[in-house]
């Protein structure tokens, strides 16, 4: 497997980076660099580990138990506009939707 | 501050003479101030330290000076200077991850660990430079700039808490808070020369730790030494119910007083093993040779030292650069523009923004790590990367549970496998990754472990790395104890 231009222009789509043209080439070179690395867990057998992962839970240590399913005030000290890039009556404003598309779903 | 020097008190000792009125808070917070002035923790020489305000640390002083005096009792931290890394949230002050993206952030809201500090007498006196989010080994990757090792300002810090660690090594706060994902506190730790606990997954709170990748998240102490690093630890941890993922399971004492046998020979009874996979025939030699003075002191301490094995070592840091920026990318969504921190307009309506903000906000490091975490859930790909790197981890953690459950009470080994390496040498990312070669482990098994000096090779510290079961810091802080008390001066020659 190894990344190609369009991997990355993907990627970065779909975490809404945008990419220059300049960056492209070191980012793909890069990424290819590190995933290599990645291929020698390709050889180990985990045949067992995962079958014995859905059998059981994780290390059996059950030390996080379960909080009360309610909710507090939040716990901000600051208004909300003493932060946020923009708000108006309460709520943050954001720029418009250019196209369409930034509604989301690509798919058909 | 007549007779003492500040910079070679203790928290402890601070603490004791504050709270008993035989030393004022103010000068306790001038001594912080004044050491930082005389090393030069600013952005000119060693770039330590990205917010301090000194008037703000003196009020805080006065103001528990009065309350002590109402109380008639101060804390177990009455009036000691503390540094935070600055992805942990702090009340009113600057919270910036070391990102341009929170350039300006100020927190409206404080971590459970700092509050805790500060409910015992702490006062926050900086918050201290770092890799961007945590993402990084060296503190090159801020910013702001490198920070710079104060044993040779040519040589990083060691990171991403390198800001923590130099704060330490330097005099200017006998304890700070790191964050570890994987490695960040004891690496630089080792690289500084002080101690830096990465306490189990759970055992700390993580209520306002900006999260990096949260199944191995961990806020964990740094101090001059090893009763300090166990008296941080006693005070901050514990269950949060504002952290569901911190463990109700009791605290132990950690303390030298409460677990140690008052004997000559203090480790009577331990097994420590000696993991022969951290001992690669490149390790340096000099290294090697610390570790096994170390060796030698432990038997002489009543404890016995044998070989073990964690066959799945070497994939710890494969694992860890899938599953970390896996989870980095979703954690990371969150810096859009949108709520908090910068925003930059771009061209194209709501998408052109997110973009702008994102890749103006975040340096090539976070990028990078951004991008592979994409990739690696990305449709087509998850199953190869992600769900083989769990499966993997998994076997990680069954190494140590293996040699945990057939009597070793404790591992040992080197903490990282070089010194402090110049700025600007590693520029490989793959490379820079290796350097949390023997870190990594612990945090994807989620057992503590902790680094202390053990001395100096080339003139440079040299960290000893103690690795527990899960929530057993009590016999990891026995074993540090021991060995410091044994190393005595040896332990920074």
């Amino acid at each position: 497997m190894s990344v190609t231009h369009d991997d990355v222009k993907h990627i970065a789509d779909l975490a809404r980076m945008s990419v220059s043209p300049e960056r492209l080439d070191p980012l793909v070179n890069e990424l290819n660099g590190i995933l290599a690395h990645m291929e020698e867990l390709e050889k180990v057998d985990t045949r067992e580990i995962e079958r014995v992962a859905e059998a059981a839970g994780a290390d059996g240590i059950d030390s996080t138990p379960m909080r009360s399913d309610s909710s507090g005030p939040l716990l901000l000290l600051a208004p909300r506009e003493s932060f946020a890039p923009a708000m108006r009556d309460g709520f943050f404003l954001v720029p418009r939707l250019a196209t369409h598309e930034d509604a989301g779903d690509r798919s058909p | 501050m007549s007779d003492v020097v500040y910079r070679e008190l203790t928290a402890a000792s601070l603490a004791s003479r504050i709270a008993s009125g035989n030393m004022p808070a103010v000068d306790s917070v001038r001594g912080s101030f004044a050491q930082a002035k005389e090393i030069g923790a600013s952005r000119e020489k060693l770039n330590l330290i990205l917010w301090s305000d000194e008037d703000l640390a003196l009020r805080d002083a006065e103001k528990l000076t009065e309350s002590m005096a109402a109380a008639g009792a101060g804390g177990r931290l009455a009036g000691v200077p503390v540094a935070i890394k600055d992805n942990i949230a702090t009340l009113g002050l600057p919270t910036t991850c070391a990102s341009r993206i929170l350039a300006g952030y100020v927190s409206p809201f404080e971590a459970t660990a700092v509050t805790r500090l500060r409910h015992e007498g702490a006062i926050v006196v900086a918050k201290t430079n770092m890799d961007e989010f945590a993402m990084g080994s060296s503190t090159e990757n801020s910013a702001h700039g490198p920070a710079r090792n104060p044993h040779d300002i040519r040589r990083v810090t060691g990171g991403s808490s390198g800001g923590s660690a130099a704060a330490v090594a330097s005099g200017i706060v006998p304890i700070a808070l790191g964050s570890e994902t994987g490695g960040s506190v004891r690496q630089p730790a080792a690289f500084c020369g002080v101690v830096g606990v990465k306490p189990s997954y759970g055992r700390v709170s993580r209520y306002g730790l900006v999260a990096f990748a949260s199944s191995l998240d961990q806020i964990g102490p740094l101090a001059r030494n090893v009763d300090d690093a166990a008296l941080a630890m006693e005070i901050i941890a514990g269950v949060d119910p504002k952290d569901s993922t911190s463990s109700d399971a009791a605290v132990e004492p950690y303390r030298e007083q409460f677990i140690s046998p008052a004997t000559a020979h203090p480790l009577q009874g331990v097994t420590i093993g000696v993991p022969v996979e951290y001992f690669p025939e490149t390790l340096d030699s000099g290294i090697r040779k610390l570790c096994e003075r170390s060796f030698d002191l432990f038997r002489s301490l009543g404890a016995t030292v044998l070989d073990v094995s964690l066959p799945h070592t070497s994939l710890a840091v494969p694992v860890y650069y899938i599953i970390a920026p896996a989870e980095a990318s979703s954690n990371l969504a969150r810096f859009d523009g949108v709520r908090y921190g910068a925003r930059i307009a771009g061209s194209d309506g709501l998408r052109g923004m997110y973009g702008a903000t994102r890749s103006d906000g975040f340096g090539a490091e976070v990028t990078r790590r951004i991008l592979l975490g994409t990739y690696v859930l990305s449709a087509g790909y998850y199953d190869a990367y992600y769900k083989k790197a769990q499966a993997v981890r998994a076997l990680i953690t069954n190494d140590f549970s293996t040699v945990f459950n057939n009597g070793v009470n404790v591992l040992f080994t080197p903490t990282t496998p070089t010194t402090a390496f110049p700025i600007g040498a590693v520029t490989d990312p793959y490379e820079m990754y290796l350097s949390d070669i023997f870190t990594v482990p612990a945090n994807l098994a989620g057992v503590p472990a902790m680094s202390i000096p053990i001395g100096r090779e080339a003139s440079l510290p040299v960290g000893g790395q103690i690795i527990a079961p899960r929530f057993c810091e009590s016999m990891m802080f026995r074993v540090a104890y021991a060995l410091e008390g044994a190393l005595g001066g040896d332990a920074h020659q």
